[in-house]
């Protein structure tokens, strides 16, 4: 075949098929490859994530082991009450997550909308009770670099006042909050695109998106913000409950 | 001297009156493009620019060792040069060479789809490309960094005064980019393949792709998390590398070198892909144990993740797990020997022709094997304590990285050119400056074997005087492999407008991205192909030939 021919016949044939639904791109066979590469795609995605957080694991892993009284003692100073709180708005979220994405099959636009506001709500509370936190570390000078005292943590807390720690390891609980913030800023940072593009998606569903069978975004989403939930749920006992038993 | 070029009759033969070049006019169907040839294209061009700005980079680095005394540059500058050399090369040209070029334009026409799966993302990858690129030229533009490649803390984070924390988000955004062509590539090899084109159907191209995006995808995030402590490190002040709070630099050397060892592969495997190809079309024969070398290149990035410490055999790490290292060094050499045996059995008995990429595909076999079996002195645990930090590393790596994937990155430009633009480049010029860049090569790098076993140290801009007459034959060498370089840019721009029209198959190769038209349509395939061969199966082709001959006759 010349490549005249060839190139005639694709201006001739190349629009033909219109019967596909509307969001079927044209690179893609049919709805099922399109919808298995996209998922497939954000699964790939969430392992470089898990691998971008598995260094920061991977440090915390090591200085933990290193420094564990001053590692006590830095997380003996957060607030217990707050870390349970923002685990359960998030476990709470995952799950209106996944009555958005149920929504979004059942092709119900009000309850996808309604379910999608929960969440981004929860994900809201859930920053504003870390900002909350963070404003008390920066009044306690907790904060690495910027105003960090470790003479704060070396008479132990007002709950745990056996955490006495020597000046040399208690320097050591800059390590821990060093940690801590890079954790759970990064953390945040993700809940933060989280909200975001759940915004979008919302003002998307708003116009009568994804009920139309299209639930690949919707279903994507949920896997990445499923995913930010499960982190925390790694860093809350790794940060708030080391040794609460004492 | 044989040729197994066959050009349509150039009198009557013209290009395709559709193709993906002048499907859509004007620079914004460039820049918003979602077809993954162009992007391909942007990406050459692109890269190219970067290897330029590197590869002066290299001049002003050989014209100052030119003389043992530091005349042309001051030693604080030549530190800048080599950074700005190294950064450049290794993460805006060698990382992005093949896969995001090359490999862009012809894994979706290899696995006979009609796209990447993710074209946006793909354009996206590209703009972060850009990105990083316009970042590391503010670097330069307001006064470089001279950090060495490799960020070294507690250098980087509190010892010097230079644009780190820029050139460090200029390398966090290029990984990015290369995170989302590797994520494209696996998803389309995945779920896009054609009816009929199973796993082991594949090109062995295709195979070593697959391999170096899996690199892509699991090393690059650990390098990103690396580099933004190392920000927040420098901007705020936390504790994880200082010592001097209780952290420890030695994790940063594992975090970086976890992907910083995996990232050779990524820059080589994609290059052994180009060879694979190349070999077996040049010598008329299906590779040589074509399931040992599709295993190998997974082999090669399995292996590739548990060698990294290699690079701190001297850095005080455990001696048992330098042992252990060491051991595992050596056998990443396994698969990389496999994959040269083959090659060199494909070519037993084949009916060889010397056309431009096979010489540079021989320049390859050559120059990488070099490379790699002086990776193995460098693995083993005597010989680095005395060889590491010297020009012996420095040699190594270029053979392996210049020698190997730069010979194999222009053997496959030239090989695919015709296909990429509808032309054929000028044969006789390209022979001489594939022969000029391989002399060039060894006389630039062989030298610095010699110069690192005698003890030079790499990094400095002054020598000792008895050093000289080596470091003059390495100069004289780049400006010889500078020469060989300049050619291809020079040629195969002409070749745009005055090369010969090339036709569908020019090489009477079995890829199925030669059974298309060049340049190709937009959407690649008029109709969505059905694959009932093997890979490098040459005698369905001859039958194809003869059918299609018969029918038209």
């Amino acid at each position: 075949m010349d490549s005249q021919s060839v190139a005639a016949q694709t201006v001739e044939t190349g629009h033909i098929e219109h019967e596909h639904p509307p969001f079927l791109r044209h690179h893609f066979e049919n709805v099922a490859q399109q919808r298995e590469a996209a998922t497939f795609g954000m699964w790939l995605f969430l392992l470089t994530e898990i691998m971008f957080f598995g260094g920061l694991f991977c440090a915390y892993l090591i200085f933990r082991n290193w420094y564990y009284p001053a590692f006590v003692a830095g997380s003996h100073s957060l607030h217990i009450w707050a870390g349970t709180l923002n685990t359960t708005l998030l476990i709470i979220s995952s799950f209106t997550m996944a009555m958005a994405v149920h929504a979004a099959e059942t092709r119900v636009r009000r309850s996808l909308m309604g379910w999608m506001i929960v969440t981004i709500i929860l994900g809201c509370g859930f920053l504003c009770v870390k900002a909350y936190e963070w404003h008390d570390e920066w009044v306690e000078h907790h904060v690495p670099g910027l105003n960090f005292n470790p003479a704060t943590l070396e008479h132990g807390t007002k709950a745990y006042p056996d955490d006495t720690l020597a000046p040399d390891m208690a320097q050591k609980t800059s390590v821990y909050f060093s940690l801590y913030f890079a954790m759970t800023g990064m953390h945040a940072l993700h809940m933060i695109i989280g909200v975001s593009l759940l915004t979008i998606l919302l003002i998307g569903a708003y116009k009568g998106k994804y009920v139309d069978g299209h639930v690949a975004p919707i279903e994507n989403f949920g896997l990445y913000w499923h995913f930010v939930d499960i982190v925390w749920i790694f860093l809350f006992p790794l940060l708030y409950l080391i040794s609460r038993h004492q | 001297m044989s040729t197994i070029v066959s050009l349509p009759d150039q009198s009557t033969a013209t290009l395709p009156k559709v193709s993906y070049l002048n499907k859509e006019y004007g620079l914004k169907s460039w820049l918003l493009t979602g077809d993954h040839k162009r992007i391909a294209v942007l990406y050459m061009i692109s890269i190219t620019f970067f290897f330029f700005i590197g590869g002066a980079m290299a001049a002003l680095i050989r014209l100052e060792l030119l003389t043992p005394t530091t005349d042309l540059l001051a030693a604080d500058t030549y530190n800048k040069v080599f950074t700005a050399h190294g950064l450049i090369m290794v993460f805006l040209f060698l990382v992005p060479s093949v896969p995001a070029t090359i490999g862009n334009f012809l894994i979706p026409i290899m696995v006979g789809a009609k796209d990447l799966a993710f074209p946006k993302i793909n354009l996206l990858s590209w703009y972060l490309y850009i990105a990083a690129g316009i970042m590391m030229i503010c670097v330069l533009v307001f006064g470089g960094v001279d950090t060495g490649w490799t960020f070294t803390t507690p250098l980087s984070t509190h010892y010097l005064n230079t644009n780190v924390v820029t050139a460090g988000l200029a390398v966090f955004v290029a990984g990015f980019s290369s995170i989302f062509t590797g994520l494209n590539f696996i998803v389309t090899i995945h779920r896009m393949r054609a009816p009929g084109m199973t796993w082991f159907r594949l090109p062995l191209f295709v195979w070593s792709h697959y391999a170096a995006s899996i690199l892509m995808v699991l090393g690059t995030p650990v390098l990103a998390i690396t580099l933004v402590l190392v920000v927040l490190e420098r901007t705020i002040g936390i504790g994880v590398f200082d010592p001097s709070k209780g952290g420890d630099p030695l994790l940063f050397q594992h975090l970086f070198w976890f992907y910083s060892h995996p990232a050779v592969y990524i820059m080589i495997l994609p290059g052994m892909g180009v060879i694979s190809e190349v070999i077996s079309t040049f010598s008329r024969k299906r590779v040589f144990g074509y399931t040992a070398v599709a295993f190998s290149s997974v082999a090669i990035a399995v292996f590739g993740f548990f060698v990294w410490a290699h690079h701190m055999f001297i850095m005080g790490i455990s001696n048992y797990s330098a042992l252990v290292f060491s051991l595992l060094t050596m056998l990443v050499a396994v698969p990389s020997a496999i994959k040269i045996f083959n090659w060199s059995a494909t070519l037993y008995k084949g009916s060889i022709t010397f056309e431009t990429p096979m010489l540079y595909a021989f320049g390859f076999l050559g120059l990488f094997t070099i490379g790699g079996l002086t990776g193995v002195f460098l693995g083993s645990l005597g010989m680095d304590i005395h060889l590491t930090e010297t020009y012996f590393i420095v040699a190594h790596f270029h053979f392996v990285m210049v020698g190997g994937m730069l010979m194999a990155y222009l053997s496959g430009v030239h090989f695919w050119w015709p296909k990429i633009t509808g032309r054929m480049y000028p044969e006789g010029v390209s022979k001489l400056a594939a022969v000029i860049t391989f002399v060039g090569f060894i006389l630039t790098f062989f030298p610095q074997f010699i110069l690192g076993y005698l003890g030079m140290p790499r990094r400095y801009a002054a020598y000792p005087p008895e050093f000289q007459v080596l470091n003059v034959f390495s100069s004289a060498g780049a400006s010889v492999l500078g020469v060989g370089y300049l050619l291809p840019l020079l040629y195969l721009t002409w070749s745009l407008k005055y090369g010969k029209i090339a036709g569908a198959n020019p090489w009477q190769a079995t890829g199925l991205e030669w059974q298309i038209q060049s340049p190709p349509l937009t959407e690649n395939f008029a109709e969505t192909p059905i694959v009932t061969h093997e890979a490098y199966d040459y005698e369905w082709l001859a039958n194809k030939t003869r059918n299609e001959v018969q029918t038209v006759g």
